[in-house]
This record gives structure tokens, sequence and C-alpha cells, in this order.
């Protein structure tokens, strides 16, 4: 089996967000990155299907330089040959992003071995277009399902799993093909000491990927105000009836 | 609903392990009123304390270390939060072996169990330890690990079941505001509402140099990070039971150390580059992922320290199925010169600095600083750790930096007692700084001086002076030292000998309380003739040492005080906060007008007259007495004692003369056999001759005068801090006596001949340790070549049945016994006992 998993660098970021003073991107100057939970699932399906059936996985990422660290976790747990489409670090947009994975994979199979299987975390933790995946598969011309939280493997096709309102829908499809994941998958593995010191020796291999067009631009990133939550206690016991039954009255609940 | 507090005895900000310990101590000594805040939640409201390694070494090379982790490691078994596991100290290289016997005989000292074992010895304890990695351990059965987020947790309830204390959790310092003179703390501001206070500890670790910057007051401190992952699930570790069953490894070649948690190897590092954090980059709570003082991996730096785990136990961590499961860059402080800062701020009274504590020594701060908030010198002496020693230089945010950045890579390093500082050099320069350098002066660094400690261009002098030179030939005790030393020591007291002491602090304390406010502090007498020099102890209010200076008694209200560089600024705090209230005293600091230079030696009248038509002679200028003198064209102060024990003066001169004044004297002795002589001579080898104490070794806060060997006939009739323990002291046997020891026997098993640094455990014949009445541990508090007398020469203070002339002891340095004798109890000088040469 021959898969290739999409990952993308993302801040990590606790409960408050800075902007960059252009409103154009959030302000990572101390932040760490990672990518978002649905990827790692995505990279730790992968590595598992080819535990299991034997081949390769490939990661793949569009960003700057530093992503490169991104592509060795995903090295560090077992996936191979990382690619590296670099750019400057701003974001494409999932058009311009889904052209340019597009490009690399058809380059990489008219010389290769064609990817069975594409996987994709469900959508980015940053951004969070949904997209890329689907997009994707409609250029490649292969059939996609999204959200999914389980996935059986055959020579020829894939059974996936997904929840939707309370109930499960199970799909089938023939490969190659394309999905995208949902943390909850799977519980991926922690990097080990070797895995971590292969990761370091590996080699990532770069190229300069072509923008394609994006007729949606963004125009600026808005932290939005936090209503600060307050409590305040009425009283206690007994005196708290009388502030109790204002406040009741007020919100207009009492007959 | 709780109106917030709005009248504090002390404001405590931090709760962390430090802060929590500091309000229980306080509210142990009866403090009430009592209000802790942090702008974070708790019980871990997200700083060093919270994601710390809690691990306990039990010893350190600092006695004052090695008794505040005790008194920590007390209190946490107390609190039932001590899980004993055992550590050891693996060597890899020969270097190493070298120093886990500096760090036996330093644990024996201290009174710390321990055992050397041999690689099959550590595999035994641990068994995931590749032998092949290692060439010897250093056992400590007693390390431990300890839960410090409960043990603060369990602290903090305690005071407030007392009903001592406040907690205002989620709540942040917005500003500290002062008396109208700016000398005082008043209002603590929270976004909580304002707490009036008189008193406000910073206990806030990383965060304290904002906090401090509040009340204009300056914390010399840096964050810095310091690397750790968690690596599991250990197969072996399934079946243990509890937080630990192995013991701790401290892989002192590589900078790591491995510790087991639960079913996880936590392995950290001190390897990496020095990452500083500046305190404005410090995430707030909402920010940070985890917690502010865990910030995101660096995988880069730790990638290295992989490498050298995976060495030592490569079965365990190279198991495929162990994953990293945790990094981060954690936050610690770091100071610098690698101690605590506590203590008083000497901008603003009431502001109380408690930071740049290990969790390992937390609750013995604490209990510290709360017995010194409560008006009296802590049990424990730390007066290593007084904020006030700081100069203006040391608090600036690039030494600070650069100091951690030097220091951090050497927290697991072999770091020789005397080795020397290279960032920042020079900063603070003598007027004969180039003449200095012209005689190929070796400078060392004490508080920003560059002092020269011996002079190369006195190389010839080897040859006139051959073996009395007392060579060294082993490695060890050779680094930073050299036999010129000792060379121009037999010089000087031959003929004389010229010493730079430009790094003196110097003070005056004028005005018409001056008599009293000096009186009130010294255990002399001070109120002298005019013109008379006083060499006094100052006591702390338990009766142990504070400090010892000179006093020269100027004018009827004038006093100067003249101490050295390392000690002069907290005893300037200490002269500060003691002066009378109305002003009627004042102290002025003229450290930087006054330079002073020592002229002794046999010759040194010979060369003074040169230069003088004044009489210097001994009946015209008796010792123990100053007065001004003419020196050529120049005026300069001229004060007869000496701390060499030679006839002669240190002279004291206008700073921007001190050139002038050198020329003057180094011309004039030139036919008098004149030569430069080094600190090496001033602070060891001349004293230690003439049994002459030094504070930090000899005098400390845990020995009294008695003890050590200088009480007068009688004691003064005025009040002084320290009176009443001093006279009490003074009916009572002395449970030990400060001695003087001489090595019968340098040769080690190897054959070398070895020579102690001093810090060395005295022990019986039979090898086992001398304690006193009162828990103290003999141990040489100073050592150094005694070239006049041929020997090399130890002080310490020797319990009561052994301190008698001609005992027969042992000392082990390196983990080697030698065999010494009393030569002198109390504080007879070995040279010259009767002093005829100081008063000739």
């Amino acid at each position: 089996m021959n898969v290739l998993v999409c990952i993308k660098r993302v801040p990590m970021v606790g409960g408050k967000i800075a902007v960059t003073a252009d409103a154009q991107s959030v302000e990572t100057r101390l932040l760490g990155f990672t990518v978002s939970p649905h990827e790692e699932c995505a990279v730790e399906e992968a590595v598992r299907i080819v535990e299991l059936r034997g081949g390769a996985v490939s990661v793949l990422t569009l960003g700057p330089p530093d992503a490169a660290d991104q592509l060795r976790d995903a090295v560090a747990v077992g996936a191979g040959n990382p690619i590296l489409l670099e750019t400057d670090g701003r974001e494409w947009g999932p058009i311009a992003t889904a052209g340019a994975i597009v490009d690399a994979v058809r380059r990489h199979e008219s010389s290769g071995e064609p990817y069975d299987l594409i996987l994709f975390g469900n959508e980015a933790a940053d951004t969070g277009d949904y997209q890329v995946g689907v997009r994707v598969a409609h250029e490649l011309g292969r059939p996609c399902v999204t959200g999914i939280k389980h996935l059986e493997i055959s020579d020829v096709a894939v059974r996936a799993r997904r929840e939707f309102r309370g109930g499960d829908e199970l799909f089938e499809l023939n490969l190659p093909a394309v999905v995208t994941v949902k943390e909850g998958i799977n519980l991926p593995r922690y990097p080990s000491l070797p895995g971590r010191m292969r990761a370091k020796k590996a080699v990532v291999e770069q190229s300069t990927p072509e923008r394609h067009d994006d007729p949606v631009h963004l125009q600026a990133l808005r932290v939005p105000v936090v209503e600060r939550q307050r409590a305040e206690i009425l009283g206690t016991g007994l005196e708290a009836v009388p502030a109790l039954v204002a406040l009741l009255e007020q919100l207009g609940v009492l007959s | 609903m709780s109106e917030p507090t709005n009248r504090a005895s002390a404001v405590i900000v931090g709760a962390g392990i430090v802060g929590n310990s500091l309000a229980y101590h306080l509210a142990r000594l009866g403090w009430r009123d009592l209000v802790l805040v942090d702008k974070g939640p708790m019980p871990n409201p997200g700083g060093s304390t919270g994601h710390a390694s809690n691990f306990i070494f039990p010893v350190d090379y600092s006695k004052m270390m090695t008794e505040l982790t005790e008194d920590s490691s007390a209190q946490y078994k107390e609190l039932d939060v001590f899980t004993e596991s055992g550590g050891i100290e693996v060597a890899r290289t020969e270097a190493r072996r070298q120093e886990l016997r500096r760090r036996a005989s330093a644990a024996k000292a201290w009174g710390v169990p321990h055992e050397l074992l041999s690689p099959a010895g550590v595999a035994k304890l641990v068994p995931y330890i590749d032998v092949e990695a290692i060439l010897e351990g250093l056992y400590f059965p007693t390390v431990g690990v300890v839960d410090s987020l409960r043990a603060g947790t369990l602290m903090r309830e305690q005071a407030q079941q007392m009903g001592a204390l406040a907690v205002r959790a989620n709540t942040e310092i917005v500003g500290i505001d002062l008396s109208p003179d700016r000398r005082r703390v008043k209002v603590v501001r929270t976004t909580g509402g304002d707490i009036e206070t008189d008193v406000c500890a910073i206990c806030c670790g990383v965060w304290s140099p904002r906090i401090a910057r509040m009340a204009g007051a300056s914390i010399p401190l840096t964050p810095i990070v310091h690397q750790m992952i968690s690596v599991g699930p250990i197969p072996l570790f399934a079946d243990t039971v509890g937080e630990i069953v192995y013991p701790i490894v401290r892989d002192m070649d590589t900078n790591m150390y491995e510790r087991q948690h639960g079913g996880d190897m936590e392995v950290g590092s001190y390897a990496h580059r020095p990452i500083i954090v500046q305190p404005e980059e410090i995430p707030s709570i909402e920010e940070s992922v985890l917690s502010p003082t865990e910030l995101p991996f660096t995988q880069d730096d730790f990638d290295p320290q992989l490498q050298d785990a995976l060495e030592l136990m490569p079965e365990l961590l190279g198991d495929e199925k162990v994953g990293i499961r945790y990094a981060i860059n954690g936050l610690i402080s770091m100071t610098p010169d690698g101690h605590p800062v506590l203590g008083e701020t000497p901008e603003v009274k009431g502001l109380w600095s408690v930071a740049a504590s290990w969790i390992k020594e937390g609750p013995g701060i604490g209990r510290a600083v709360a017995e010194w908030m409560t008006g009296s010198a802590p049990e424990i002496d730390i007066h290593e750790t007084d904020i006030a020693r700081f100069y203006d230089h040391q608090r600036t945010r690039e030494h600070v930096a650069a100091r951690a950045q030097e220091g951090f890579n050497k927290m697991y390093g072999i770091v020789h007692p005397a080795e020397q500082w290279e960032s920042q050099r020079p900063t603070r320069l003598s007027p004969v700084y180039e003449r200095e350098r012209e005689l190929g002066a070796v400078f060392f660094e004490t508080v920003g001086w560059e002092r020269p400690f011996w002079y190369a261009s006195n190389e010839s002098l080897l040859e006139r002076y051959g073996d009395r030179v007392m060579p060294r030939s082993a490695e060890w005790e050779s680094r930073w030292w050299s036999p010129i030393i000792n060379a121009e020591h037999l010089a000087m007291r031959d003929a004389c000998g010229l010493v730079d002491l430009s790094a003196f602090v110097v003070f005056d304390i004028a005005g018409p309380g001056a008599l009293p406010a000096v009186q009130s502090l010294t255990v002399a007498q001070m109120d002298v003739p005019v013109g008379r020099v006083v060499y006094t102890p100052l006591l702390d209010e338990r009766g142990g040492f504070k400090s010892d200076l000179t006093i020269m008694r100027l004018g009827a209200q004038q006093f100067r005080v003249v101490t050295g560089g390392a000690t002069g600024m907290s005893e300037k705090k200490w002269f500060l906060d003691h002066l009378p209230e109305d002003g009627s005293a004042q102290l002025t600091d003229l450290t930087s007008a006054w330079t002073t230079f020592g002229l002794w030696g046999p010759r040194a009248r010979d060369v003074l007259q040169v230069c003088t038509d004044d009489d210097v002679s001994n009946a015209g200028f008796s010792f123990g007495t100053c007065r001004p003198v003419e020196l050529g064209g120049i005026r300069v102060l001229a004060s007869r004692i000496s701390y060499v024990g030679e006839l002669g003066w240190e002279l004291h001169v206008p700073i921007e003369e001190g050139a002038r004044a050198w020329e003057t004297l180094w011309q004039a002795g030139h036919d008098h056999g004149i030569v430069a002589v080094g600190i090496g001579v001033y602070g060891t080898t001349g004293r230690l001759e003439k049994g002459y104490r030094a504070f930090g070794n000899e005098l400390t806060g845990d020995y009294n005068i008695v003890e050590a060997g200088m009480a007068r006939p009688s004691v003064k009739k005025d009040e002084f801090i320290g009176k009443a323990p001093y006279l009490d002291q003074r009916d009572r046997e002395p449970a030990a006596l400060l001695c003087t020891l001489t090595v019968d026997d340098h040769r080690s098993a190897s054959g070398s001949l070895r020579y102690m640094l001093g810090g060395e455990p005295v022990l019986s014949l039979e090898g086992e340790q001398l304690v006193d009445e009162k828990g103290r541990p003999s141990y040489v508090t100073s050592a150094g070549s005694g070239p006049s007398v041929g020997k090399h020469l130890l002080l310490a203070y020797l319990p009561i049945a052994y301190a008698k002339q001609g005992s027969a002891l042992t000392v082990e340095y390196l983990s080697e016994s030698y065999p010494v004798t009393v030569a002198v109890v109390g504080s007879t000088p070995l040279f010259d006992p009767d002093n005829e040469r100081v008063r000739s």
C-alpha cells in the first residue's frame, strides 16, 4: 500500500490569541508549532495501515522551511519520504494549497508508484476551511469521504465509517481514494527516542510549488472581544430570597 | 459576600513552594492578617513549582545550601510528601571520578550518607544502566522526590486554619505604592482591590523582577530554560507502586538526569545552549498552552541529549514502544552568582525578595526568611543569599543575563572553588590596573574588581626561594594557583610588599548621633580617641557573627568603616538599617572616592620614611592608630594595621591620586626590596600564619566570638546587637574551639603530594565525623600555604574534647585520609606569636 498523508504546520495556541499588526496572521513569535489533532490521527492511521499491509507512508506539507519540523515529527512515528512544498509561510488558501498538492501528487505518480490512499485531517487547526482534501480528490478524479472515524482497507477498496446524527454512515470506495479523518479514529502513538533520532537524519525532499490563483482573499483577522463572565452572589440562605425574586421578576419568568 | 481585606500585616506575592512556605512559617511565628496573592489558580498557579522535577540531592559544597536542603527535606517528610528513592551521580570520565571523590568528601563533611560504587554496583541498583558507559557512581541513599505542589498546599491550608492567612487566587498585582519619601511600602494594588500594608514579600520566581520594579526596586535574576521530556510507558516500571522505586541517576558529564516518575522516565537536561527568556515574553495563563513556565519544546536543542540518554540506558529508552509523551522548555530562575536572592531590598523598606529558590530548599528558605522578617537572624546562616550583596553593575540586565548564561552549563559541571568568571570582565578597575598589567598581574575578579592574585613578573623570586615556595604537582590544587604567591609572601616577610586593596568598601558614619550608632552595632568599644583604628566583629541578634571590619575614628562625630568588597554592600545596609530615625547620623558611601594600598614588611617603615617627612617611627605612629601623612606631593590617610601580620600601613588615597601614590611608594621601595604582592598572599597565606579569621570562612552566623577565640577580657557597658547572647556565651564552656592544624603527611595512596583547598571534613583517627554538642560537624574553614612556617595550614572548629594542642586527627581530601595535628588552639599565631613584627 502506498499512502500519502498531508499535514499543515499550525501554531500551538492557548486560550488567548494575538494577531499581527497588519491583521494578516496570528502572532507566532512566542509560540510553538504542531499539526491539528485530526492530522496527527491521519499520520497514525497511515502508519498503522502500512504496518498491517506493508508498503510505504509518505508525508507532505505546504509551508515555510520550518514546516520540515512537522514532517520530521511524522517521520518520528513511522512515516517516511518527507516532502516539503516550500512557501514563504504566508497562508495560501484552500484552492492554491490543493492545486499545489495535486501538482506534487501528479509529479510523484508519474515517475513512481501511485498513491493508493491519500489521507488528510478533516480540517486544519487554524484556518478550518474543510476544503483541501475534497478539492484534491476532485481534481485527481478520485472518490472522497470526509469526517471518517474508522477505516478498513482491502487490496482494491476502502470501507470508511463516520458518525452522523446519532448513527453511523458506512461508505465503500474503490482505490485509489482520498479520505479525510477525524480525531478519535485512533490514539496516535508518541515518537520513540530512536524514532526521533531517525527523524533528525531524514532527508526532506524540497521543492518550490507554483501558486494557483485563488479568487478568495483574506482581508483581515480579528480577535473577537470575549465577554468576561461575572458571577454575583445574591446572598446565602433565606437572606437571598428577596433578591432572587426580584431577579426572576426582571427576567419575566414569574406568572 | 466577603469583603476583601484591605489591611494586611504582609502581602505575599506568589503561591509556589516558596510563597506557601513563607505564609506558613510567618503564621507559625505569630503573624496574623497575612494575604497571599497569585495571578493564577490554586493549587497550581503555573509557576516553576508546577512543573519541577521535584527531586532532592542532599549534598552541596556549600554548607548553607546543604543545611537549607536538610531543613526542607525534614519539612517535606513532616508533611508526608517525601519518597526516598536514592540517587546516583555517575562518572563517564576520569575528571569526573576525581570530582565524585570531592563530592564524597563534602558529603562526609556534612554527614550525608554516601557510597562510591563500581559500575557493577551501580547496575545492582539501577539495572537498566549500561555498565560500559560509566566508570563509577556515587550513591546517596537518602535522595528522594517530593510532591511540592501538595506540600505547598498543605502549608498554605495550615496557615489558613490558624486563621492567619487570606488567599486571593486569580488576582494580579497592578502596582506597589510607596510612602511619600519613596522609601517604604504603603499599598499593594491588585485587580481585586487595594491592600494597605508595610510589608510585601515577592515570591514569584521568574516574575519577581517585574513585581519589584513596580516599587522601584530590583531583583537580579533572569528566567532561563531548562529542558525536560517524559518517556513511557516503561515496561520495567509497569509494576511500580507509587511514584518511584529506582534511584535517580544524575549523568553529570552529559549534564543530564533521569528519574522514574510512575510508569515514565523523566529525562532532564542542562546541556543545551543557555536560552534566556525576557520577563516580558513569559506568556500569561490564558496565552499558555500548558502553563506560563512550560514553554514550547525546541526539539533541536535536545537532540544531542537523546543520544547521551540512549548511551546510558539503551534498552530502556531505545525501546520503540516507549514514546516521548511530554516535552517542555521549562522556565526556572537564575541569578548572577547562582545563589538565591533573599532579604529586604536595599531600595525599599518592607519590600522583601524571596526568589530564585529550588524545590530542594524552598521550605527551608520559607522558614529562614520568616525568621528574618520577624526580626532575628535566621537559625540557618544565609548571609550568602542576602539581596543587599549586589552592586549596581550586578543588577543590570546585561550582567545578570551574561552570568546566567555562563553559569547554566556549569550546573552539573566540575567547578573549581577558585574558578573565575569570564563574562563581563573587566568592569571595575583600580587606578593602578595598567601598572599591574605591566607587572604581569594574574587578575581574579571579586565583585567586579580586577584584583591581582599574583604577579608573573615575580617569577624570578622562585629561584631565590627554591622549595620554600611549597610547589604543587597535582593538577587540581595547582589550578588557579601559583607558587609565585608563596614567593611573594616570603619576599614581603623579608623586605616589603605593596598590595592593591582597591576593592574595599568604605563608608563614613557621621553626625551628632554617629558614636551611639556605631556603638550599638560593634562588639568593640568605639568611644576611643580620634585617630584610633578599631578592628571589631559585629554580631547578629542570636550572637553569631554578622561581619568583621575596621573602623577609624576620624573625628568626634566621624567614623570611617573599611570592609571587604564581597560583604561590603550587605554591611552597608546593616548600618543604614540601624541608623537613628532622627537622622542624627548619616552614612556616606566613599567606595568610589578612595583607594587603598597595603605597605607591609620589616622594611615598610624604611620605604615610607623615604616618601614623607612626617614622623612614622614606632613612637610617633603607634600600632592601631591612623592619621594623615604627606606622601611626597599628596596627602594620604595612613592606618597602622595589618591583615598579613607585618609592620606597615593601609594607605587610603583619593582614587584620582592612586596611581601617583603607588608610583611614589614603588620608587621609594626600589632600594628596599619592595615587591608587588597579590591577594593570594593578602587573603590566604599571610593571615593563615597569623591565625587571622575571615568572615564567611571562620566567622559565620553558626559560630560565636568565644568559639572563634576572639573574646576580649571584658565587654563594654554599652548595649549592642548580640550582647545578651554574647554575655551568655562567655559564661559557658564553648562547644567547639577554632584551631590551626598542620598537615603531617601529604602523600596520597598513589604517592603524590596533595594539598587541601578548604571544606574537607576533619575526622578522628578512626575516620569518624567529629560533631560538637550543638550538632556542628568539623570541617576545614580555610586552607593554604604557610610558607614562613613551612607548613600547609588548615583552620577548623573542633569539638572541645579534640581541641587540644598536639591532638592527632585526619582530614579527608578527595576521599583519601591525611594525618593532621592541632598546632594551635585559639588565636595564637603560628608565625611571630608575640606579634613583634606588627608592633615594631
